[in-house]
């Protein structure tokens, strides 16, 4: 197995084209080399991104935030601009493994690993994030709910990473907020997990929403009857048991190991209400 | 020896009940420690196993040759290349290397040593193994069901009853008294079935050891263990070598919790190291420590249990069926001698069934067989108590067993302290503090029998006056610390003087494993009786120097002193000044002790749990926990801390979360700590410690073990809190997310 770490995106490209190598992207490696361990990934070669310089670093630009694919999640938690613009998708990525691993794990990785129950996924749709993707046909840049086909599965063609996760500029009178379900306080795996989106008009009126629920199905959900619920609503009682039950709905769950299906669908609901309301709350601080 | 023989004393302590820094503490914070997997030989070769994909397979036929021809390849053993197992030790070779059947999914078929662990791996894919895929069994009332998928056949003792599947290995009975008489007498009877999962030891230190051998059969082995003179013996009987040809060495241990008191790859290592020559580590990983290794039993049990409604306990009678995975021996004995042993009952009886299924080994795991026992007598009394609208405590001191009580498994109690531990328990704040919205508060019970057992112990005195301990059980719990006190306390030098080291095989004769709470109280004794033997020797010396009769020279304070008719003729002579002229008037001073200790006193601790419990998920979380035991005399106040909040960090683990998922196709489904959820520490508060000294009449300090007893309590303390909380009677382990708001859900519709 070979180890190469270009300092140019050009040079990844090139790396991960060349079929015969069979090569793996590794940013923080917490998932890649956990599989490999494990005996369940054996790539020819691995292809360190981390040394590119534009991919480690977060920039504020004009549409809203830029975040480089080998950003790891500690380094997002400690930058107050992104945190106060994004709480939920910073939350999420906190949420990723333990201490030691959030100084490695990355949005880029967690999303193209493409597990059903990754944090911060969820979080980024509902934040309406995009993806910058660099390979052999040039940039394009598409939402991150595109990414995940399956389970372990992306729409990446060969020769493609991703580079960047691009947040939009946060609205005035919106907020968002991500909570999960773990059987434990951390070090843990979602067993469901609600991102949520939200602005509100100036008399406190949701006016746009977008509902992402997450280890719910065999990829992220983005679901609409769900948004509609909050939509014209104050977020009074009614409207949060009709986000419930349109979460209920929209989940499409199975039973394994970490539970039920029938519990996952009532818990999606529960964990929708609470994250609307914190989505809610920091909607209103911004006015 | 005599229960009267060693009369706790009544002097004040000056070193024992003091809290010294553990010596252990720094090689272990900058990682000098040398665990099991640090160690390596020149020439060392990498061990891989290759293990069983299936639950109960027939092996038709393993083919080797292409892994023994991969290059790099220096040796590849089946079960072929070991001998017929000595009488009683047939299991212990099958389940470290399965003969006929693979009898659980991640039994070991075959092993490979090489040069390099990637090749070892690629060797093992190169092994073909034909298989023919039996119908298997994990649950244990299912495996005793007639028609069940047999294991073994014809092994069921005679004890078992008709009417019972093949893998009903045998019945055990305890208890006296007329339990239909006082069934008769109660105001009420409930009748309750229970259910816990298996469990594992979740030690942080995988399994890992080196082996070699020479041609001429002398072998050496390092190895993480609770105790390597068993590990000498069992490999020496496996590979057919004489004991003193195998000396043992035992690393440095990152826990054990009584996973470590038998073999898994030690023989396998040592049968590589035989046939490659060369020497052999293997290592195991996560996975193959929850597939392969040793978890609890998992338990069904039936309680009855009969109360007027004063709270007086009139008969108490359960069922024990307790499956122990693929071979007999699961620790349903010791799960119905102490079901009931904190009470004092005029009915008692207890019915035990050892059951075997698709399942690993279980091994021992602190308090082998008593938490899953406590928790179905514990929550149904606590369930009997709450229907009478009685305080829980009192019903449990109203029919407390004291010193005197004949005890549900036979024995009569001496001194005991579970009255005092539910007195304290009544005192502590904890018991009358307010609870929140959905919080509950549940209280326990619990019981562990100890143990002393074969110790070896030699205290030599250094030419400067310091003092070495040298002992032969594996440090699990601080007990090179509690020894070097001892032994500073009995010879009243510091305990800074003071280094207790533990020795490979050859230094010492045979030492029971570091099992069953038994190193402070066991190796305690013999540790005293050592300093109390070099004692002796000193003070025979300064006896020569002065010219007086032994008899007259007394040691106090850390010096020989002329005493009776002599008092004041000569200044004291210090240990270090006895010890400087040593060669002069005998030669080294040394004190040792040989015994099968006995005298163990049995321990009792009571437990309060509160949690709150999110009606809308599930969710249980421990709010306040507080561990009451008795310590008997706590040498190292901090380690007997340390041990009761272990024991209840474990007992909380496998109440809320943890278990063994098998899947329909009897395949493990959580082999790795993200599905096999023990608590982290921000699931706990801070768990309260109260130390009870109720002085044990075994030992000269009054000391009992403390390790076990703090496990048994925490399945019923918990259930019976978050019953309180939900207003649910939880009764199947573990109390998981899915079911408690199953349970909480089916309350609302009913």
């Amino acid at each position: 197995m070979k180890y190469e770490a270009p300092s140019t995106i050009d040079d990844a490209i090139a790396l991960l084209a060349d079929a015969q190598a069979a090569a793996s992207v590794l940013s923080g490696g917490t998932d890649l080399l956990v599989r490999m361990r494990a005996d369940m990934a054996a790539p020819g070669a691995i292809v360190d991104i981390k040394r590119i310089p534009a991919l480690n670093e977060i920039t504020e630009t004009a549409d809203g935030w830029r975040i480089g694919a080998a950003v790891p999640s500690a380094v997002m938690s400690e930058h107050d601009g992104l945190a106060r613009d994004w709480p939920g998708v910073v939350e999420a990525a906190a949420l990723i493994g333990s201490t030691q691993v959030q100084g490695r794990a990355t949005l880029a990785g967690n999303l193209c690993n493409a597990s059903p129950a990754a944090d911060s996924v969820p979080a980024m749709v509902a934040a309406s994030a995009k993806v910058e993707i660099a390979g052999p046909g040039g940039t394009r840049t598409v939402p991150v709910e595109e990414i995940p086909t399956g389970p372990g599965k992306t729409s990446l063609a060969a020769g493609e990473f991703v580079t960047a996760i691009l947040l939009p500029k946060r609205a005035a009178l919106s907020g968002d907020a991500y909570l999960r379900f773990i059987p434990r306080t951390e070090m843990d795996i979602a067993v469901a997990g609600c991102g949520i989106a939200l602005s509100l008009d100036d008399t406190g009126t949701c006016q746009s929403a977008r509902v992402a629920l997450g280890a719910v199905g065999p990829t992220v959900i983005l679901a609409a009857d769900a948004a509609s619920a909050l939509i014209g609503t104050k977020l009074d009682d009614a409207a949060l048991e009709a986000l419930a039950a349109a979460c209920s709905a929209a989940a499409t769950p199975i039973d394994d190991k970490r539970g039920t299906a029938a519990y996952r669908k009532h818990v999606i609901g529960v964990l929708a209400k609470r994250a609307a309301k914190i989505a809610y709350a920091r909607a209103g601080e911004t006015a | 020896m005599a229960l009267d023989k060693n009369a706790p004393e009544t002097r004040s302590f000056k070193v024992v009940g003091s809290r010294p820094l553990r010596p252990d503490g720094i090689d272990k914070v900058t990682g000098r420690a040398r665990f099991g997997a640090d160690m390596s030989a020149p020439g060392m070769l990498i061990g891989h196993i290759l293990r069983s994909p299936h639950a109960h397979a027939r092996i038709r036929a393993i083919d080797t040759s292409k892994a023994e021809a991969l290059a790099g390849v220096k040796a590849v053993v089946t079960r072929a290349d070991f001998a017929a197992a000595p009488e009683g030790m047939e299991d212990v070779l099958d389940n470290c290397m399965a003969g006929e059947k693979a009898l659980y999914d991640g039994h070991a078929v075959a092993a490979i040593a090489a040069t390099s662990a990637a090749i070892a791996r690629q060797a093992a894919k190169l092994i073909e193994v034909d298989y023919e895929v039996l119908p298997h069994v994990t649950d244990v009332d299912a495996a005793m069901a007639p028609g069940a998928p047999a294991l073994h056949d014809g092994r069921s003792d005679e004890t078992v009853p008709d009417g019972y599947s093949a893998n009903v290995m045998s019945r055990v009975e305890y208890g006296h008294g007329d339990i239909e008489a006082g069934l008769a007498k109660a105001d009420r009877v409930l009748e309750r079935s229970y259910k816990t999962a298996a469990t594992h030891q979740g030690y942080i230190e995988p399994h890992a050891c080196l082996a070699t051998m020479g041609p001429d059969g002398q072998a050496d082995l390092w190895c993480c263990t609770q105790g390597h003179y068993m590990v000498r013996n069992t490999c020496a009987a496996l590979l057919g070598m004489d004991q003193g040809q195998l000396r043992v060495t035992a690393s440095e241990i990152g826990g054990g919790f009584g996973g470590k008191t038998t073999v898994f790859i030690e023989p396998v290592a040592l049968a590589l190291a035989r046939k490659a020559g060369r020497p052999v580590k293997i290592v195991m990983d996560r996975t193959e420590v929850l597939r392969a290794t040793g978890p609890t039993a998992s338990s069904s049990i039936d309680v009855r249990i009969g109360m007027t409604k004063d709270g007086r306990i009139t008969a108490a009678d359960a069922e024990l069926r307790y499956q122990g995975g693929a071979y007999p021996g699961s620790p349903v004995g010791m799960g119905s001698m102490s079901a009931f042993a904190p009470y004092d009952l005029e009915n008692v009886r207890t019915i035990g069934y050892d059951v075997v299924t698709n399942r690993p080994k279980q091994a021992a795991y602190r308090a082998p067989g008593a938490p899953m026992a406590a928790f179905a007598v514990e929550s149904a009394i606590d369930e009997l108590a709450k229907g009478f609208g009685l305080d829980p405590l009192d019903v449990r001191l109203k029919n407390a067993a004291r010193e005197g009580t004949r005890s549900s498994y036979g024995p009569t109690f001496p001194a005991i302290g579970l009255e005092a531990t539910l007195r304290a328990a009544k005192d502590h704040p904890h018991w009358s503090a307010p609870l929140g919205p959905n919080q509950g508060r549940g209280v326990a019970c619990g019981f562990w029998f100890n143990f002393g057992g074969d110790t070896c112990v030699t205290l030599n005195v250094t030419p400067d006056g310091t003092v070495t301990v040298t002992e032969g059980n594996p440090d699990i719990g601080g007990s090179r610390a509690s020894m070097s006190m001892m032994a500073a306390e009995e010879l009243g030098i510091p305990y800074e003087k003071v280094r207790t080291v533990i020795a490979d095989t050859g230094a010492l004769g045979q030492n029971e494993v570091t099992d069953g709470s038994r190193v402070t109280f066991a190796v305690g004794l013999a540790t005293i009786e050592a300093a109390r033997a070099a004692k002796r020797e000193m003070c025979a010396r300064v006896a020569k120097i002065w010219g007086i009769d032994e008899e007259a020279v007394i040691w106090e304070d850390g010096a020989a002193k002329p005493a009776g008719p002599n008092a004041g003729d000569y200044p004291p002579m210090t240990l270090a000044e006895i010890a400087a002229i040593a060669s002069n008037t005998g030669g080294p001073i040394a004190g040792h002790h040989e015994v099968n200790a006995e005298g163990a006193g049995v321990s009792f601790a009571t437990h309060i749990a509160d949690t709150e419990v999110d009606p809308d998920t599930g969710a249980t979380r421990i709010v306040r926990y507080t561990v009451i035991q008795d310590a008997g005399k706590a040498v190292h106040p901090a380690y007997v801390e340390g041990q009761f909040q272990g024991g209840a960090v474990q007992g909380i683990g496998w109440a809320l979360n943890e278990e063994y998922i098998y899947g329909a196709d009897g395949i493990l489904q959580n082999p790795g700590f993200l599905d096999y959820r023990i608590p982290v520490a921000s699931d706990l508060p801070m768990i309260d410690t109260v130390i009870l000294e109720i002085p044990n009449p075994g030992h000269p300090y009054g000391v009992r073990g403390v390790g076990e007893t703090s496990i048994v309590p925490p399945l019923a303390a918990v259930a019976n809190s978050v019953s309180a909380a939900t207003g649910v009677r939880m009764t199947d382990l573990p109390m998981s997310p899915p079911k408690v708001l199953a349970a909480v859900q089916g309350q609302q519709e009913g």
